[in-house]
C-alpha cells in the first residue's frame, strides 16, 4: 500500500497559527481517507510544520478504494412487470442502474413489493479521488486572519501559496489550489538551501530529503534541537542556565525552519533597571531567552534563536548585532525610566482624564474615583470583621493603580502595567504596601496565577474588578457567548479566586452589593451579575478545584456563604460522595423531592407544621425523632465548618429514612395523615439540605468519587 | 537568488555603505525590478504609505509599480536631538509593486545583498505584523522583516485603501533607512550615521584646497529635529492650528462635493488637490496630538473626519478610472 504525502508551500505563516493549522490538516486529511474508504482505520498521519510548510504523511494508503455492491430500489413490482412482461417503467430502471432486464429482483417492503437492482461499485483509484477532494480539505483550514493575493479574489488564504507537493509514493497526484498544481518539488531554507527546488521521490524520504536542504520539518525533533541548543549555549556561561518559558519554546520553534542558538551579553550597569523591565524587554519584544545565575538572579546575558546556521565569523555578526539592538532597547527603557520620575505617580492623576476607560464609562480618572469608593467599603466591611489592614496605605493604593498608564514605560511596555506602578511607588518612597498593592493588582490574570499576598492588594483588585463588572453590566456589556471583549469573565474570575484563597470574609454578594452601592449607574443589572459571579464560582469549583459537576451542582444548589465554606462543602462531599449512605440519602432525597412537587401540583400544598402526636407508624416516628436528634448536631458541625462530620449526621439518618420509605405510603388515603407526612419530609429535606442539595448527586459510578 | 558578498563586519563597517550610497543602491535595485523611481512627495506625511504614489495609485487595476524614499514626519516622535534612536523625521523607502510577483520575497532577499547584506552571515526572520490605519480607512497583511533581531522592513499585502478592495491587490516594501544605516555602520545612534563621504577639493592656491571629510546624519539634520521638536511640543498655536485644519478641511470638503456633483468624465476635476489637502489636515491633526490638544473624546471625532476625506477621495478616485493610464505605458 502506498504512502501519500501532501506538502502546502507558503509565505511565512504566523508563528501564532502554525501548530492548530497543522492538527487541522492532520485531522481533515485523516478524515478524508477514512470517509473515502482509502484508509486502514488504526494508522493516524503524521503532521509536519515550519514558517513555510504544512505537510501529512499518510502511512499505508489504499492504491484504490475497495469495489462496493449496492442496491438500488426502483418502481413498485406490479407497475415494473404486466403479466410477467417488462413495461418502460423497469426498462427505464434497468438502463439507468446499468443491468439487464433479467438481473431485476423482488425486493419486499413493509409498503409492498418493488423492483431492485443489485449493481457494483468499482472502487476509485486513490489518486482520482484525493485529487478531488483534498484541495477543498486544504481551501477549508480555518484561519484567524486571511488574505486575498490573486486577480478577482479566487480564494482567501493564511499567506500565498507557494508550492504544493502531492505524491502516493512516486506518483504524483495531480490536484490544484490557488492556481498551483501539485508536484513532487518542495523547496529548502530560503538561504541555507537557496532557491532551488528539492525533490522529493517519495513520501518516505520526506524529513530526510527536507532535513538536507535545511529544513526541520518535525516539530517536536525542532523543539528539542532548539532546548538542547539553548542548554549548550547557557553552558558559555559559568554556573548560569536558561530561564524556563514554555510559550517562548513554542514561539521559537515556529518562527525557524533549521534552528540555532546565539549567546549575546549585555552591559551589566543595566541590571540595575527592574528585572521585570528587562525581562520583559528580552522575552516580548526580542524574543531572547534570559539567563539567570544559580540563585535565580538575572545575569548580563541572553540567548537568542536563530533560523539559520553560520560559522564563526557569521555568528559573531549576529552576536553583535542583537546586542546592538538589545542594548538600543535598555537605552530606551532606561531614558522612559528617568523621564518617568520627573512626574510622581500622585502628580499623574489629572493625566488619568485623558485616558479612557470605556467610552460611556468615562476616563480613567473616573474609574478610578469608582475604584477608591468600592475599596473603602470593602474595607469597612471587612474590618468589621475583625480583618487587619492599612487603611490609608489602601486608599493611595487605589488612587494610584492607574497612574501608571501614563508613563512612557506602560506606553511602550503594556503587559508591564502594575508592575510598573509598582516599581515607582517603590521608588518614589510610598511605602512597601503601596507598592505591592499597586503591583499586585492585576494578579490572578489567570488561573495559574496567585492571588495577591497582601490584604490591602486584594481589596484593590477586588474593587477594580467587582466595580467593572457591576458597571459595564449596567450599560448592557456583559459577555455573551464567546464574545467578552472586556474580558469581564477573567476579572469575574479573578474576583473568586481572590475570595476563594485570599481569606477575607466576603461572599460574592456581599462584593456585589458593596460594588454597586457605590456605582452611578441609574440602574444595576444585579439578577444578571449574581448569576454571573455564581457561574464563575462554578467555573473556579469544577476548573480550577477540579470538583465533579455534581457534586458543585448540589454545594451551589444549597446557596453559598463563602467561597471558602463552598470549597469546604465540596470537598467533604467529595469525600463521601460514592458511599452507599450518601448514595441512599441522594435517592431518598430525589423521591422526597418528586413527591412534594407532585403533592404539590395535585393538592395545593401542605401548609403548617408537623403534629407529631398524628404520626401514627413507629417508621415515621423514628424518622421524626432521628431528624430532631440529628438537624442539631449537624448545624453544630456545619458552623465549626466541621463537614465530614455533619455530613456523617445527613449519612446517619439513612436507616430511618430507608425504613420510613419502605413501610410508611406517604400519600395516604387520609387527608389529615397525607398532610402530616408530607410535612414530616419537607422538614427533612429543609434541614438536611444546607450543605448541599443531596437530590444533585449523580447516580454511583463505579470506583466512588 | 543572487547572495552578494560584501562585509558588514563590525571590524569592517567603516567600509559600510554611507547614507546616501545605501538610497542610491536601493534606487538602482529597484529601477532594475521596473519601478519607476519618483521623488519624494512635497507635502507632509506621516509614512510612504499616505503619499498619492501609493494610496492613489494602488486603487485602480492598472499595473504600477514605484519607488521613492519618503521623509517621514511624525511630530509626536520628535525628542528634541536627544534620543538615539527616535526622530520627527524619518526616512522610509517605500516600494510598491502592483501586482506582486510571484518570487516577490525572493526579489526582497535580494535587495538586502544589493545594500551589502551577506545572508549567509545574518540571522532573518518574517514575523508576522499587519498593518492598519484608521485615518486612511486602509489595512494590509504582512511581515515585519527582522535582521538579526532588528525591524528592518515593513512588508505589506495591501488588501484596502481609502474603504476600496483593492483588486488586484500591491505588495507594499517598506525600508527604515536610518535603522538600516545605523546597522549597516555599526553606529549606536542614528546621528552619528556617515551621511557622505566628501573627497578633498582643490583650492585656488595650493594648499587652500578643502580637505576630505565626513558628513554625518547630525550635521545635515540634528538642528532641523531640535527645532521642529520645539515648534511642534511647545511653540505651535493651538487655536490657530485648529483654524488650520477646519479651513483645510472645508475646501477638500468643497472639493469633493463639486467632484461629486459633476456628471460624466471627471479626469479633469481636482482629485489629487483633493488629496493635498486632505494630507494637510492629517498633518495637523498629528502636531495637535504632540501639542496634547486633542482630548481623548475628540480625538476619534477627528479620526473620522479625516477619514471621511480620505474615503472621499479614493471613491472619486475610483471613479475616475478606469482610464488610459499615461505614466505605465
Amino acid at each position: 500500500m502506498p504512502d501519500l504525502l501532501l506538502e502546502v508551500g507558503l509565505e511565512e505563516i504566523p508563528a501564532r497559527m502554525i501548530a492548530a493549522a497543522e492538527r487541522e490538516l492532520v485531522r481533515r486529511v485523516s478524515e478524508l481517507l477514512v470517509r473515502e474508504r482509502l484508509a486502514e482505520a488504526e494508522a493516524e498521519p503524521s503532521g509536519y510544520s515550519t514558517p513555510r510548510r504544512l505537510a501529512v504523511l499518510a502511512r499505508g494508503v489504499l492504491a484504490r478504494q475497495p469495489d462496493r455492491e449496492e442496491e438500488l430500489t426502483g418502481p413498485a413490482w406490479k407497475v415494473a412487470f404486466r403479466d410477467g412482461e417488462p413495461t418502460a417503467a423497469a426498462q427505464a430502471f434497468a438502463k439507468k442502474a446499468g443491468v439487464e432486464i433479467a438481473a431485476l429482483r423482488p425486493l419486499t417492503t413493509p409498503k409492498g413489493e418493488y423492483v431492485s437492482a443489485t449493481v457494483s461499485r468499482p472502487g476509485r483509484p486513490a489518486a482520482e479521488v484525493l485529487a478531488g477532494l483534498l484541495p477543498k480539505e486544504i481551501a477549508a483550514i480555518s484561519w484567524p486572519k486571511t488574505m486575498y493575493w490573486r486577480r478577482e479574489k479566487p480564494e482567501r488564504f493564511v499567506r500565498p501559496l507557494r508550492w504544493l507537493v502531492c505524491l502516493l509514493d512516486q506518483t504524483i497526484v495531480p490536484i490544484e489550489f490557488a492556481g498551483i498544481r501539485a508536484g513532487n518539488l518542495s523547496y529548502g531554507h530560503r538561504i541555507l538551501h537557496g532557491d532551488a527546488p528539492v525533490e522529493l521521490r517519495g513520501p518516505a524520504e520526506y524529513l530526510s530529503r527536507m532535513e538536507s536542504a535545511f529544513v526541520l520539518a518535525d516539530v517536536p525533533a525542532r523543539r528539542e534541537r532548539i532546548r538542547k541548543a539553548l542548554d549548550a549555549a547557557a553552558r558559555g556561561v559559568a554556573g548560569a542556565r536558561w530561564r524556563e518559558d514554555e510559550p517562548l519554546v513554542e514561539q521559537v520553534t515556529n518562527l525557524t525552519e533549521w534552528p540555532t542558538v546565539v549567546l549575546g551579553g549585555f552591559e551589566s550597569a543595566y541590571l540595575e533597571l527592574p528585572e521585570e523591565v528587562l525581562v520583559t524587554v528580552m522575552r516580548d519584544h526580542q524574543k531572547y531567552f534570559a539567563i539567570e545565575d544559580s540563585a535565580g538572579k538575572l545575569a548580563p546575558h541572553f540567548l537568542a534563536v536563530l533560523n539559520t546556521e553560520v560559522d564563526a565569523e557569521g555568528l559573531a555578526i549576529i552576536r553583535h548585532g542583537n546586542e546592538r539592538v538589545l542594548r538600543a532597547r535598555f537605552n530606551d527603557a532606561r531614558f522612559f525610566w528617568n523621564y518617568d520620575q520627573k512626574t510622581p505617580l500622585v502628580s499623574r492623576l489629572d493625566l488619568l482624564k485623558a485616558v479612557t476607560f470605556q467610552k460611556e464609562l468615562g476616563s480613567y480618572f473616573a474609574k478610578t474615583q469608582i475604584n477608591l469608593r468600592t475599596a473603602k467599603a470593602l474595607a469597612a466591611a471587612v474590618a468589621v470583621q475583625g480583618v487587619e489592614l492599612e487603611h490609608g496605605a489602601l486608599d493611595q493604593a487605589v488612587l494610584l493603580a492607574k497612574a501608571d498608564l501614563t508613563t512612557e514605560l506602560v506606553k511602550e511596555f503594556t503587559e508591564l502595567q502594575g508592575v510598573i506602578g509598582g516599581l515607582y511607588a517603590r521608588a518614589q518612597g510610598l511605602g512597601e504596601q503601596v507598592a505591592s498593592a499597586i503591583s499586585a493588582q492585576y494578579l490572578p490574570a489567570s488561573t495559574e496565577d496567585p492571588v495577591p499576598a497582601a490584604v490591602e492588594g486584594q481589596i484593590l483588585g477586588l474593587a477594580d474588578r467587582a466595580a467593572t463588572i457591576v458597571e459595564m453590566f449596567a450599560i448592557g456589556l456583559e459577555p455573551s457567548g464567546s464574545k467578552d471583549p472586556f474580558a469581564l469573565r477573567r476579572a469575574g474570575n479573578g474576583v473568586v479566586k481572590i475570595l476563594a484563597e485570599g481569606g477575607l470574609p466576603l461572599t460574592l454578594a456581599d462584593v456585589q452589593r458593596l460594588a454597586e452601592e457605590q456605582s452611578q449607574r441609574a440602574k444595576p443589572n444585579s439578577e444578571a451579575v449574581a448569576a454571573f459571579l455564581k457561574d464563575r464560582l462554578d467555573f473556579y469549583l469544577r476548573e480550577v478545584r477540579g470538583f465533579a459537576y455534581d457534586v458543585v451542582n448540589a454545594v451551589l444548589a444549597a446557596g453559598v456563604s463563602t467561597v471558602p465554606d463552598a470549597i469546604a462543602r465540596a470537598q467533604a462531599l467529595t469525600q463521601v460522595r460514592g458511599s452507599e449512605d450518601m448514595v441512599a440519602i441522594s435517592t431518598a432525597f430525589k423521591r422526597i423531592k418528586n413527591i412534594l412537587r407532585q403533592a404539590g401540583e395535585q393538592n395545593g400544598g401542605f401548609e403548617g407544621g408537623i403534629a407529631a402526636g398524628d404520626l401514627k407508624e413507629p417508621a415515621e416516628q423514628r424518622l421524626h425523632a432521628e431528624a430532631l436528634k440529628r438537624a442539631p448536631q449537624m448545624t453544630e458541625f456545619q458552623a465549626a465548618r466541621n463537614y465530614a462530620q455533619a455530613l456523617e449526621c445527613v449519612a446517619a439518618l439513612r436507616p430511618a429514612v430507608d425504613q420510613f420509605f419502605d413501610t410508611v405510603m406517604v400519600m395516604a388515603p387520609e387527608a389529615d395523615l397525607r398532610r402530616n407526612r408530607l410535612a414530616l419530609i419537607a422538614s427533612v429535606l429543609q434541614s438536611f439540605s444546607r450543605i448541599a442539595d443531596f437530590s444533585e448527586i449523580a447516580a454511583a459510578r463505579p470506583g466512588g468519587s | 537568488m543572487a547572495l552578494q558578498k560584501s562585509s558588514t563586519t563590525p571590524a569592517a563597517a567603516s567600509a559600510a555603505l554611507t547614507f546616501q550610497e545605501l538610497l542610491f543602491r536601493l534606487q538602482t535595485f529597484w529601477a532594475g525590478h521596473g519601478c519607476i523611481l519618483e521623488q519624494p512627495y512635497d507635502v507632509e506625511v506621516g509614512a510612504g504609505t499616505m503619499s498619492p504614489e501609493t494610496f492613489l495609485r494602488v486603487l485602480d487595476s492598472q499595473p504600477f509599480s514605484v519607488a521613492y524614499a519618503q521623509p517621514s514626519r511624525r511630530p509626536a516622535d520628535g525628542r528634541y536631538g536627544e534620543n538615539p534612536n527616535r526622530l520627527f523625521k524619518h526616512t522610509q523607502y517605500q516600494v510598491i509593486l502592483k501586482p506582486p510577483p510571484a518570487n516577490v520575497l525572493e526579489i526582497y532577499l535580494e535587495s538586502l545583498a544589493a545594500i551589502g547584506i551577506d545572508l549567509r552571515r545574518h540571522d532573518l526572520k518574517f514575523e508576522e505584523d499587519n498593518w492598519e490605519s484608521p485615518t486612511l480607512g486602509a489595512w494590509g497583511i504582512g511581515w515585519q522583516v527582522m535582521l538579526d533581531g532588528m525591524e528592518i522592513t515593513q512588508f505589506t499585502y495591501f488588501q484596502q485603501c481609502g474603504g476600496v478592495d483593492l483588486d488586484p491587490i500591491c505588495a507594499e516594501i517598506t525600508y527604515g533607512l536610518e535603522r538600516i544605516a545605523a546597522f549597516l555602520q555599526d553606529v549606536d545612534s542614528v546621528y552619528d550615521i556617515v551621511w557622505t563621504q566628501v573627497p578633498a577639493t582643490q583650492g585656488e592656491t595650493p594648499g587652500s584646497g578643502l580637505p576630505a571629510r565626513t558628513v554625518t546624519y547630525s550635521q545635515v539634520r540634528h538642528l532641523e529635529e531640535v527645532q521642529f521638536s520645539v515648534y511642534n511640543f511647545e511653540f505651535a498655536d493651538v487655536e490657530k492650528l485648529w483654524e488650520h485644519l477646519r479651513l483645510y478641511e472645508s475646501e477638500c470638503q468643497q472639493l469633493l462635493a463639486g467632484i461629486e456633483a459633476k456628471k460624466g468624465d471627471i479626469r479633469s476635476m481636482p482629485i489629487l488637490p483633493a488629496y493635498d489637502l486632505c494630507l494637510k489636515c492629517s498633518h495637523l491633526f498629528n502636531l495637535l496630538d504632540a501639542r496634547g490638544a486633542i482630548s481623548v473624546t475628540e480625538r476619534v471625532g477627528v479620526i473620522a473626519r479625516i477619514r471621511a476625506l480620505a474615503v472621499g477621495v479614493a471613491k472619486a478616485y475610483v471613479r475616475m478610472t478606469p482610464a488610459p493610464q499615461p505614466v505605465t505605458a
